[in-house]
């Protein structure tokens, strides 16, 4: 499933979402994004989508989707682990969710050898979501070496932002 | 397809009888390429060739093409080649005077001396049978007045500038001592777009530039290609749908199959030298390893077993070993084992970190990326470690490749920054004649094939 839908199907889903509300435990429901106010109403059409990308991001804040590493490195430290314990929440809370970890690599090694540091990377955070209950088969994994930077300078800063596993909501 | 023919000059001369010709009117030459940069020291001691335009015995028109442009056209590519190797300094075609088809067996000798010529070459292009045209070259050292070089081909008139090449291959053959290398073609990647969101698309091309063709649309992302020997198929790594794996594309059809049919990621293909083997690496739960298996599938086998990253690969020419990296002694470096994935040794010591080696069609050199100082370097060394030769040295220049010959390697330069582009290059095993290859977008990952037969 895709993540973008038509106005006309989220207009649906929101009603359908906001009327099982009252049945379901209050965890289900998102936080609301700051500063947009309660949006969410089937007024509007433009709500939050339970279980959704946009669900995930405004659960687990900026930069909440993903983690970081060191140069050449692919274990999880107390930040990563943090961070994926805020998404094996939100896993919990959404138990048919699937999500695609990205293992993304900087512009300082080579193609090939990159995808397969991505690989470690993507496989590094899966596993530490599997330690927490997230059954990994809900999980998939795929590298993309140095093919997909977030951060386009040539900068210790930017290769920093560049070396990560994002976790990406790929449908129910 | 190109055919050689052996053929005698006066027999061709009898049943093609030579007409005085009138000097015909030179075709007006578009640039349609971006032209090549060249960077560092050319020899200094260029051989100097006349490269006058190949005559013809009658102009006549085959499948839309004049013999007389096109024996201006091949006489520019020959030219070209001959340039390019770094080696030699043609005069011509263009401010040389065309040469009379009666000629092509009687030079001017001392008017080519009077030039500085030491060699010059002369040929024709002539109307054959059936659509076809025969192509003849010559090469004559001008001091001795001696024929040093004659080839001759029957073509499709699209074959041309293969004939080109072929003349040019036995040029540079006759007077430099090494294997031809000129008729060969590259698969590369071509790179368009942002930084952040690169479109990549497969593409081949001659190894001048010429018979340029884009392969895949860009959708998917592409990358990593290599040509198999007989350059039929095309072995790749693929983003489409989302994963990343290895297609084998068949260029005569356009259809593309997996190599092998797994859950897992595979990438770094490479052919054996037969073409009937496949290297590729896959990683199961992040960790990769390398595997063979047959071009025409079956069971793969597993060549390495380390927690580390084992990953590329490239053959020997005899098929009996195989260079490869490795992270398992902490960061990156080169190592080779048996083809049964036996008797796995590390071969690159010293600074920094080697990468992405290339095992020469000799046999006698590896070239390899060195990593260190927050730069990337093309080297050589030989299969046992030894002799490290650093051949580059820019910001980031990436995964070489080898001539058929072994005497020019091609790889990637990119630029750092934001607007980072990567662009082919090529230079000689001596580390000199530094250029870089016209490409329609900006280009990577360039994979160099053998000569054609």
């Amino acid at each position: 499933m895709t993540i973008r839908k038509s106005t006309a199907m989220i207009a649906a889903i929101t009603m359908l979402a906001v009327g099982a509300c009252a049945k379901k435990a209050p965890d289900t429901l998102p936080p609301a994004p700051e500063g947009t106010g309660t949006d969410t109403g089937a007024g509007t059409g433009t709500g939050v989508v339970p279980g959704s990308q946009e669900d995930f991001l405004a659960s687990v804040g900026a930069m909440g989707d993903r983690v970081f590493f060191d140069y050449d490195q692919y274990n999880v430290d107390a930040q990563d682990q943090a961070t994926l314990q805020t998404q094996s929440q939100w896993l919990q809370r959404n138990p048919a969710v699937r999500v695609t970890l990205e293992g993304h690599a900087d512009e300082r090694g080579t193609r090939d050898y990159n995808i397969a540091l991505g690989e470690r990377r993507a496989n590094a955070a899966k596993n530490y979501l599997a330690s927490l209950g997230i059954d990994p088969s809900r999980i998939n994994v795929i590298s993309y070496g140095k093919e997909r930077p977030a951060e386009l300078g040539s900068t210790e800063e930017a290769y920093a932002r560049n070396r990560r596993a994002v976790t990406v909501v790929i449908g129910q | 397809m190109l055919r050689p023919i052996t053929f005698s000059l006066a027999l061709l001369l009898t049943t093609a009888p030579v007409l005085a010709q009138t000097a015909p009117t030179p075709p007006a030459v578009t640039p349609t390429e971006p032209r090549e940069t060249i960077e560092g020291t050319l020899s200094q001691d260029r051989t100097v060739i006349g490269v006058p335009p190949l005559a013809t015995a009658s102009v006549q028109t085959v499948a839309g093409l004049r013999t007389d442009s096109l024996g201006r056209q091949i006489a520019e590519v020959i030219a070209a080649d001959l340039e390019r190797s770094g080696l030699y300094e043609p005069i011509g075609p263009n401010g040389v005077r065309a040469i009379t088809r009666a000629e092509v067996q009687a030079p001017r000798f001392a008017e080519w001396q009077a030039r500085n010529a030491e060699n010059v070459v002369h040929g024709f292009v002539d109307a054959g049978s059936n659509g076809s045209l025969i192509v003849g070259c010559y090469l004559y050292d001008t001091a001795l007045g001696s024929e040093l070089v004659r080839k001759g081909f029957e073509i499709q008139p699209g074959d041309w500038r293969r004939a080109a090449h072929k003349c040019a291959d036995a040029i540079y053959s006759r007077l430099s001592g090494e294997a031809p290398f000129f008729d060969s073609r590259v698969a590369y990647i071509a790179e368009s777009g942002p930084k952040g969101n690169r479109i990549k698309r497969l593409a081949i091309m001659d190894s001048d530039g010429g018979n340029h063709r884009f392969i895949t649309n860009g959708q998917a992302l592409a990358i990593s290609p290599r040509f198999s020997p007989d350059y039929k198929k095309i072995v790749y790594v693929s983003y489409l749908n989302n994963r990343v794996r290895v297609f084998i594309y068949d260029v005569a059809s356009g259809s593309q199959k997996l190599v092998t049919e797994s859950s897992n990621a595979t990438f770094a293909p490479r052919w054996s030298p037969d073409g009937t083997q496949i290297l590729y690496s896959m990683a199961v739960n992040g960790n990769t390893d390398i595997y063979r298996i047959s071009a025409n599938g079956g069971t793969p086998v597993r060549l390495t077993n380390t927690p580390g990253i084992d990953v590329g690969g490239s053959f020997s020419p005899d098929g009996r070993k195989i260079v490869f990296e490795s992270d398992r002694s902490g960061g990156q470096q080169v190592y080779t084992m048996n083809i049964d994935g036996s008797n796995q040794q590390r071969i690159s010591f010293g600074g920094g970190r080697a990468a992405t080696p290339e095992w020469s069609p000799r046999g006698d050199l590896i070239a390899f990326t060195r990593m260190g100082g927050g730069e990337f370097r093309i080297g050589v060394m030989t299969p046992s470690g030894g002799g490290v030769r650093m051949l580059t040295n820019s910001w980031q220049d990436e995964a070489p490749t080898w001539s058929p010959n072994g005497r020019v390697i091609q790889f990637f330069r990119t630029t750092p920054g934001r607007e980072g582009k990567s662009s082919l290059w090529q230079v000689d095993l001596t580390g000199v004649n530094m250029r870089r290859l016209p490409t329609p977008q900006d280009g990577s990952d360039p994979s160099w094939g053998p000569v054609l037969p």
